[in-house]
């Protein structure tokens, strides 16, 4: 039996050969981390000072730190897909969407749920409005994403500024804070509870849709897709259209971690993490097919390696550095000249065994 | 012919230079140059405090120009010179290339102040600069802490964006505690400003088991995040709590933080230039020198840090940055 065994997981990775990069890299800094300290992945259970249960511990912090990478990285995913480039204006674009829902709530006297909901589909609303306005760049203009994509990372920012006026305006409400952290009594961070929900909704898509196929064929050939009757201009601005709302859950999480949000810094720089999430992912920046579980995993990969280097106590100035090291890596073995060796190396292999056997 | 023309043109000049001194009997003039307000909390305050203080009440006609960009201001200034302003105040955003303009004003008789800013430049080129001594400010905030005689000091150092004037400030009398050995460094990490990523650095110290007793973070912002961290593990803060934390800036919402006792200190570099420099320029109109100037020409603003324990209403009215 175990041969069969050996069969069922090499056709799992022939499948998603892609998926192998991420866990590769997912699998070494595990065990760089054990060896580093035997207790890094150790969870607790301690009393926050609301005094109520929760987890914590690294494979916590990671977790809920890269939620809002997460949740991009899986509508980056669908535009690199869709459009064969990406959208560079994802943190500008939460930083618009985190402050439409602060004017929200800060239009009110007192916060209540109805008003938190309101806001959310309110910053929905406005997030998908820039993403079609992106979309409707690229695909009906047919200017090249980070071309079209480039006017938003510039002036999204004094967007969000003119929104509410102030640099950091803040919000207290106890709803905000169960987002942005935890829901009294459960003791999982909310940020992680939403990246699940938005995966649920992705896969209910995936599944009962053809939305995903239609993606994938317009990426890789636009003018047989549009023949087979599939209509590129709308597969395109509906990629879009989901990141925009990708990027106002990132903005919601973002702003509500601590009930304030910084125009200026609000996931800066996170559109550059988002892309290599969907490169280590293993998904191919020029379009077609695609992976999101890839991205996801390569999202967890990229906040792992921050959390590391802290652990390490990497002096600030070093940790791009060291991250550039890593991801130099990550690329390389990703890259189609690594993985046709990689091939060709595992065929002689089997050939050979294939001979050896065929001999005794 | 050439000469009457020459004598109506003569004519009309003086008209004209009698006019524009007519009516500076009554206002002065003034040209800002400064970063737009966007910027920061710091700038969204310092912007109000001179529109506050050069208003038309207060006998001023301002003209004011923002940018982030060098060449925009200069261009910005130059114009204010051709206006014919009679004071130049600028906050620049780079410290070169300013000589030729500020030559400019002197050969028209403007007198120009800097604020906030420095120019790299003869100190003979303006009046005054009102400026703020980074280094002064790190070290108000390090002496304070000295003074609560903690039994070991073991310092969570979050630093702002590296390189920034405020950041080298505020670092550098840290620094020299953990150098001296009187102050032991935890981690010493930036997160650019960055609330979140603040959050982070401090979880990892938390997941790691690491002791600490003192949160110094370069700003409000990064400030909250750690205490979030505490807040999730449930790390006691502030006042009566077994972690002092400490802030920079001064931000409204910063300083009831304090008031309510969750923050232990918050030092701010003050954005209130306007007034010290309204009262030079009413003695200069007045034919009086300026007093108190250093060898660069420059005051240097007076630093607050405020004590979480010393803190009143009045003073978040009076020096909080923002709502």
């Amino acid at each position: 039996m175990p041969a069969d065994n050996r069969n069922k997981s090499s056709s799992f990775f022939q499948k998603n050969s892609q998926l192998l990069i991420p866990f590769v890299a997912i699998i070494i800094l595990v065990i760089f981390n054990l060896i580093r300290d035997p207790g890094f992945f150790s969870i607790a259970i301690v009393n926050n000072n609301d005094g109520y249960p929760v987890l914590q511990g690294n494979l916590v912090s990671i977790f809920n730190g890269a939620s809002e990478l997460a949740i991009l990285a899986m509508g980056m995913t669908l535009v690199t897909a869709a459009s064969g480039g990406q959208d560079i204006s994802v943190g500008a674009l939460a930083a618009i969407a985190g402050s439409t829902l602060v004017k929200v709530l800060k239009s009110t006297e007192t916060i209540t749920p109805l008003t938190v909901i309101l806001g959310i589909l309110a910053c929905c609303a406005v997030a998908m409005l820039f993403g079609a306005f992106n979309g409707m760049l690229v695909s009906v203009f047919r200017i090249q994403p980070m071309i079209a994509t480039l006017i938003l990372f510039t002036c999204g920012r004094s967007i969000a500024y003119w929104i509410n006026g102030g640099a950091t305006p803040t919000v207290s409400s106890p709803i905000i804070t169960a987002i942005g952290s935890f829901i009294p009594g459960c003791p999982v961070p909310t940020p992680i509870l939403i990246v699940l929900l938005m995966g649920i909704l992705f896969f209910i898509l995936f599944r009962t849709t053809t939305m995903g196929l239609y993606i994938q064929t317009v990426g890789i050939n636009q003018g047989a897709a549009k023949l087979n009757g599939i209509n590129p201009v709308g597969m395109k601005l509906l990629a879009f259209v989901l990141l925009g709302v990708c990027c106002a859950m990132a903005g919601t999480i973002g702003m509500s971690r601590l009930s304030l949000i910084n125009h200026e810094t609000l996931l800066l720089n996170v559109e550059m993490d988002a892309i290599l999430a969907v490169a280590i992912g293993g998904n191919n920046l020029g379009g077609g097919k695609f992976n999101m579980i890839g991205s996801v995993m390569g999202a967890y990969a990229i906040q792992a390696l921050t959390i590391t280097l802290y652990a390490m106590k990497v002096p600030s100035t070093d940790v791009k550095a060291y991250k550039a090291i890593v991801i130099i890596l990550l690329v390389v073995i990703g890259s189609p000249v690594v993985k046709d060796a990689f091939q060709k190396m595992k065929n002689r292999n089997g050939r050979r065994m294939l001979a050896r056997k065929e001999a005794t | 012919m050439k000469k009457i023309i020459a004598l109506v043109i003569a004519l009309a000049l003086c008209l004209t230079v009698f006019t524009v001194f007519a009516d500076e009997a009554k206002v002065i003039k003034v040209g800002i140059v400064n970063n737009p307000p966007s910027e920061s909390g710091y700038r969204e305050a310092n912007v109000k405090n001179f529109e506050e203080v050069f208003s038309a009440e207060n006998g001023y006609e301002t003209k004011t120009a923002y940018s982030l960009k060098n060449d925009e201001q200069l261009n910005a200034a130059r114009q204010f010179i051709t206006d014919g302003v009679d004071y130049l105040l600028i906050s620049a955003a780079e410290t070169t290339g300013w000589e030729a303009v500020l030559k400019d004003a002197q050969e028209q008789g403007i007198g120009v102040f800097l604020f906030d800013r420095m120019i790299d430049c003869d100190p003979s080129l303006y009046l005054a600069a009102v400026v703020s001594d980074m280094a002064q400010e790190g070290e108000t905030a390090v002496n304070w802490l000295l003074a609560q005689n903690l039994e070991k000091y073991e310092v969570i150092h979050i630093q702002g964006a590296m390189g920034s004037d405020a950041q080298l400030g505020r670092t550098g009398a840290l620094d020299a505690q953990f150098e001296s050995g009187k102050m032991t460094k935890v981690i010493q990490q930036t997160a650019t400003w960055d609330e979140a990523e603040a959050k982070k650095i401090v979880e990892s110290v938390i997941n790691a088991k690491t002791p600490f007793n003192v949160i110094y973070a370069e700003n409000d912002g990064m400030a909250k995040g750690a205490v979030a961290a505490l807040d999730d593990a449930g790390i006691t803060h502030g006042v009566d709590g077994d972690v002092i934390v400490m802030g920079f800036d001064c931000n409204k919402w910063a300083l009831r933080e304090l008031l309510a006792g969750k923050w232990n200190y918050d030092g701010q570099c003050s954005p209130f230039q306007a007034a010290v420099i309204d009262q030079m320029i009413k003695k200069v109109e007045a034919g009086e020198a300026i007093e108190g100037l250093n060898e660069k020409n420059q005051i240097i603003s007076v630093e607050k840090g405020f004590d979480a324990r010393e803190l009143t209403e009045d003073d978040i009215a009076t020096y909080g940055l923002g709502e």
